[in-house]
């Protein structure tokens, strides 16, 4: 057994784990942070995708010892319950992006590292930057507006689509409009 | 049945945001693997390493022992409770079906097969203890090539019956009576052209590995899969392990993709279910993605023997198509079925006059096939797409000219065709003069032959792909005489409650494809109702306990028009109420857009939400009326839907490496009446992409042995953002007649059309090259090989 202690989407959690555990087993079994799935047993699909000090990994790639004292953000931890989409979600959002969704929270956050990188990438470089997040359902076109799409809400705080720009309300980064349902 | 025009305002026709997504772009879904229960163990499976044995010896105990092991057990130890799985669509009175035990006995027939298990506290201790277990293999003889396994003295996947061969399924125009004899035909054309087609195995690759969790103890035993089909699942169950029915709550929750391959009752949801009856607690489990790829079902894998026969002015005059289908080692639920539904679509949207084909379904020592999206349609749609771009090459002939010359014209509808079906309604010309323009077809072949001219090492290829499918898997009378084990009705139940929301239950099973928000868009519309006061349950035998679940493209075609029913019975029964408010006589009411107003009388009348409140308080109604606003409506439908389209694919190979670029894509479809643009795009794209990867990019290999080399996502190509195009999608509308909202279906369509599509433009790039073909996938490596053997004279490859 190891210990150690990471923060998680803002909260710090002290544990002892098995030498062997990877990072996404620890997030999903230990703290409960099923929003992050695993697809492959390879590192090949992505879609266990997290932040760790800030940087996109395949957390099936990590061992949690090896996030000793570091900074995770989990899809979870991107908005709060009843809060705030972060814009890239909102973005998935409206454009469609997502089908049945499993890929989605790994697609989400490469996403949002990938914007943290690159402001404002042209469209091949958002098809290689996410080449390594798999998606079986959208054929990956909805994805590559959404990312262009958050990028420019990104860049100038203010909302572009048709339904948004209507309100008219400069959104702050992080404070886009919550999902209706 | 009439089609409703949508209204103004309606929600129909909207591209409605999706209900689904709050919950998936925020990680609050409810994938089966999130599913914890108290005392719950986790299943590991150990899977046969060998392709065809016999098992000699097991023993288990040593695994029990380990730490957190709870359990360990073989195929022998659960003999009496593990039941067998069914085959629900044996073709023909004589065809072969083998035992199919969940967890193998005495012999394994494919590589990954299913034969100890482990229950224990956590799934990495589960996974240790697999490896305590003893277990002796006797190797038996191996085959994996069909025409070998159909050699009279090849080794036989089950030597009990004999034969490698399942069933021989016939269809013959002229004896049919639904067109003329095919060998007249082929005696009489002025050109017949003979071609061999292979349909690559392939693995569905759903993003979401199966998972199941079972709990036994409550008063029903509860199962969560990811499932497409928990109705069927839940009969299966019950018919094959003999618990009884109404014992069993089957589940389908968040399901993380399917696309066919989820369309199956599993072996490992059989194991579960007798692990949890034997323990008499929770079990859970969750295969790896090696797990998946290796006894998941796998789909296509055909090989295909087409003749055509036309006359030199391009008319075809006759098609026969000879099918080697591969079994695998078992038959899942609709093994046998799948390339039975290609027959009817071989002839396409072609007037042809005579047909005749014939499949024989092979067993060899693979995993087994299955429904892969569309399901022996997109199988069929190859190949009669590939000839007819071989005929026009033939005759010199345009490949869009030489569709024009064939295909039904839209005042033909509805149309018989030679394979027996009628089709309801369609226009391909439409279709197709639309991609032609949003393609620039005739500039791109003004490039295509300034590239051939200059001899330049990147040549440019169009191709061509129209299809047709047959959708809404429904008439249950045709399923019937197809020999198809269940019906093809679907059901919807609504619910308004006593503050005018509504409750809609689907017997449908969603996936991904929407139908939270598409549904609530039709109820919406029906009831007058905002689309944000509908709620739409699924996926639950014990809220929806009647269904046929989500598989071909019937989910709209057939349960679509179960809402509308529905619907129309709560309209209907809201009337009296409605009547008994305004003080007036039913008959002169009219009801619209959720209002019930006197004929004639302007001002406001009363809501459907109104009638659901005065009814549930009930403190004076007419007699007679029945206290509650809800209703259900089963519809078998008299037809299939046929949604069509025209793809377009502009292709640049280079012939110095076989790389092949895709320059440019156009998707066209016709799917009737759309009910949310925004999903029917969203499918479109991703059927497209699943077409362009099995002709690109996706194929399963086995080895010598029986043994999968694309056993994971290193090896098997499922294509990334960087190996895809964009694609240019646009729609015609020619409304289904079946249908009060005119909707076909759309799941399919885009996996049907692409993959000829794309290989017609690879081949058309290479022709000047004397290439004629090049088998799929189409990688580098085998363009660069095809074009080698034709310039170097050699075997066209
Ligand atoms: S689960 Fe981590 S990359 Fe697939
Ligand atoms: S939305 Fe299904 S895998 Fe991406």
């Amino acid at each position: 057994m190891t210990k150690i202690s990471m923060t998680v989407d803002g909260v710090r959690y002290d544990d002892d784990v098995e030498p062997r555990t990877l990072l996404v087993h620890h997030l999903r079994e230990r703290l409960g942070k099923i929003g992050t799935v695993v697809g492959c047993d390879t590192s090949n699909c992505g879609s266990c995708t997290v932040l760790l000090a800030g940087k996109s990994v395949k957390s099936c790639t990590v061992l949690a010892a090896q996030a000793d004292g570091m900074d995770v953000t989990t899809v979870e931890g991107l908005s709060t319950p009843g809060g705030a989409l972060h814009p890239v979600q909102q973005s998935f959002h409206e454009t469609h992006a997502l089908q049945c969704g499993f890929c989605t929270p790994g697609m989400i956050m490469a996403a949002v590292d990938l914007l943290n990188e690159n402001p404002d990438p042209s469209d091949e470089e958002i098809r290689e930057g996410l080449e390594g997040n798999l998606c079986r359902c959208t054929g990956y076109q909805n994805i590559v507006r959404a990312v262009q799409h958050a990028a420019s809400t990104m860049r100038t705080d203010v909302p572009t689509t048709p339904e948004t720009a209507q309100q008219s309300q400069p959104a702050q980064p992080g404070a886009s409009q919550e999902v209706t349902t | 049945m009439t089609v409703t025009e949508p209204h103004a305002g309606a929600e129909v026709g909207r591209d409605r945001r999706r209900k689904e997504d709050a919950r998936l772009i925020t990680g609050r879904t409810l994938w089966t693997e999130n599913i914890s229960l108290p005392g719950m163990l986790h299943l590991a499976i150990l899977r046969s390493p060998m392709a065809h044995a016999r098992i000699t010896h097991v023993d288990v105990a040593p695994a029990r022992h380990l730490p957190g092991a709870i359990d360990a057990f073989s195929g022998q130890d659960i003999a009496d409770i593990q039941g067998t799985l069914a085959c629900a669509w044996p073709v023909t009175e004589d065809t072969v079906v083998p035992d199919y035990p969940p967890l193998a006995v005495d012999e394994v027939r494919h590589t990954g097969e299913p034969v100890a298990v482990v229950a224990a506290r956590d799934r990495a201790s589960a996974l240790d203890a697999l490896e305590a277990i003893e277990i002796d293999y006797e190797p038996l003889p191996v085959v994996l090539d069909m025409e070998a396994a159909l050699a009279d003295d090849a080794p036989l996947v089950h030597e009990a019956k004999g034969t490698n061969k399942s069933y021989t399924w016939i269809f013959d125009s002229a004896e049919a009576g639904t067109g003329e004899s095919v060998t007249h035909a082929e005696s009489e054309a002025e050109l017949v052209i003979n071609r061999r087609y292979v349909q690559q195995r392939l693995i569905p690759a759903f993003m979401e590995p199966r998972g199941v969790v079972v709990d036994p103890t409550g008063e029903q035993i509860t199962m969560w899969s990811a499932t497409q089909i928990p109705h069927i699942l839940r009969l299966m169950l019950a018919m094959c392990t003999g618990v009884a029915e109404h014992k069993i709550r089957v589940i389908a929750p968040d399901v993380g993709g399917g696309f066919g391959g989820k369309l199956q009752i599993t072996p490992e949801e059989f194991i579960a279910f007798a692990a949890a009856r034997r323990l008499g607690r929770p079990v859970k489990y969750v295969e790896s993605r090696s797990e998946s790829m290796l006894s998941a079902h796998h789909g296509r894998d055909q090989i295909q023997d087409i003749t055509l026969s036309a006359r030199r002015d391009g008319t075809v005059t006759g098609l026969s198509v000879k099918l080697l289908a591969n079994m695998g080692a078992y038959l899942g639920i609709v093994t046998p079925g799948v390339p039975i539904l290609g027959a009817f679509m071989f002839n396409a949207i072609y007037k042809i006059p005579a047909y005749r084909f014939e499949c024989s379904g092979v067993f060899t020592n693979t995993t087994k096939t299955d429904a892969y999206r569309g399901a022996g349609r997109p199988e069929a749609t190859y190949a009669i797409e590939r000839i007819m771009d071989e005929l026009a090459n033939e005759l010199g002939m345009d490949p869009i000219e030489v569709r024009r010359r064939n295909w039904i014209n839209h005042d033909e509808f509805p149309f018989s065709t030679v394979a027996g079906l009628t089709y309801d309604s369609g226009n391909y010309e439409a279709a197709t003069d639309k991609a032609l323009g949003l393609l620039g077809y005739d500039e791109l072949r003004r490039e295509q032959q300034q590239r051939r001219d200059s001899g330049d090492p990147v040549q440019l290829g169009i191709g061509v792909s129209t299809y047709t499918e047959m959708c809404g898997l429904a008439p249950s009378r045709i399923l019937g005489q197809l020999r198809y084990g269940a019906g093809g009705w679907e059901n919807a139940a609504v619910r308004m409650l006593p503050t005018g929301k509504v409750e809609v239950v689907t017997g449908t099973s969603p996936h991904g494809q929407g139908h939270e928000t598409a549904w609530s868009q039709i109820v919406a519309d029906q009831l007058g109702v905002p689309f944000e006061d509908v709620e739409v349950l699924h996926g639950d035998t014990r809220t929806s306990h009647k269904g046929l679940d989500t598989y071909g493209s019937r989910s709209l075609a057939v349960g679509g028009i179960a809402l509308v029913q529905a619907c129309q019975k709560v309209v209907d029964k809201a009337r009296p109420i409605a009547a008994h408010l305004l003080e007036c006589d039913p008959a002169d009411l009219e009801f619209a857009e959720g209002q019930y107003r006197i004929k004639g009388t302007p001002g406001t009348g009363k809501t459907l939400a109104d009638c659901a409140l005065a009814v549930f308080t009930s403190h004076e109604m007419p007699d007679g009326v029945e206290p509650t606003l809800d209703a259900d409506a089963t519809f078998d439908p008299d037809n299939f839907s046929f949604p069509h389209g025209t793809h377009l694919c502009a292709a640049e190979v280079d012939t110095e490496t076989g790389h092949v670029r895709i320059r440019k894509y156009v998707a066209v479809d016709d799917v009737g009446r759309v009910v949310n643009p925004m999903i029917v795009e969203g499918q479109v794209h991703g059927g497209i992409a699943q077409g362009m990867a099995q002709a690109l990019f996706e194929g399963a290999v086995y080895d010598a042995d029986g043994n999968l080399l694309t056993g994971t996502f290193v090896d098997y190509t499922v294509p990334s953002s960087a190996d895809l195009p964009e694609f240019v999608t646009d729609r015609t509308e020619t409304p289904a007649p079946g249908h009060p909202l005119g909707a076909k279906g759309v799941g399919e369509a885009g996996t049907i059309a692409s993959t000829p599509a794309v290989v017609n433009a690879v081949v058309d790039a290479l022709r000047p090259l004397g290439v004629s073909d090049v088998q799929m996938p189409c990688t580098p490596e085998r363009v660069w090989q095809a074009i080698r053997s034709a310039t170097d004279g050699g075997e066209r490859s």
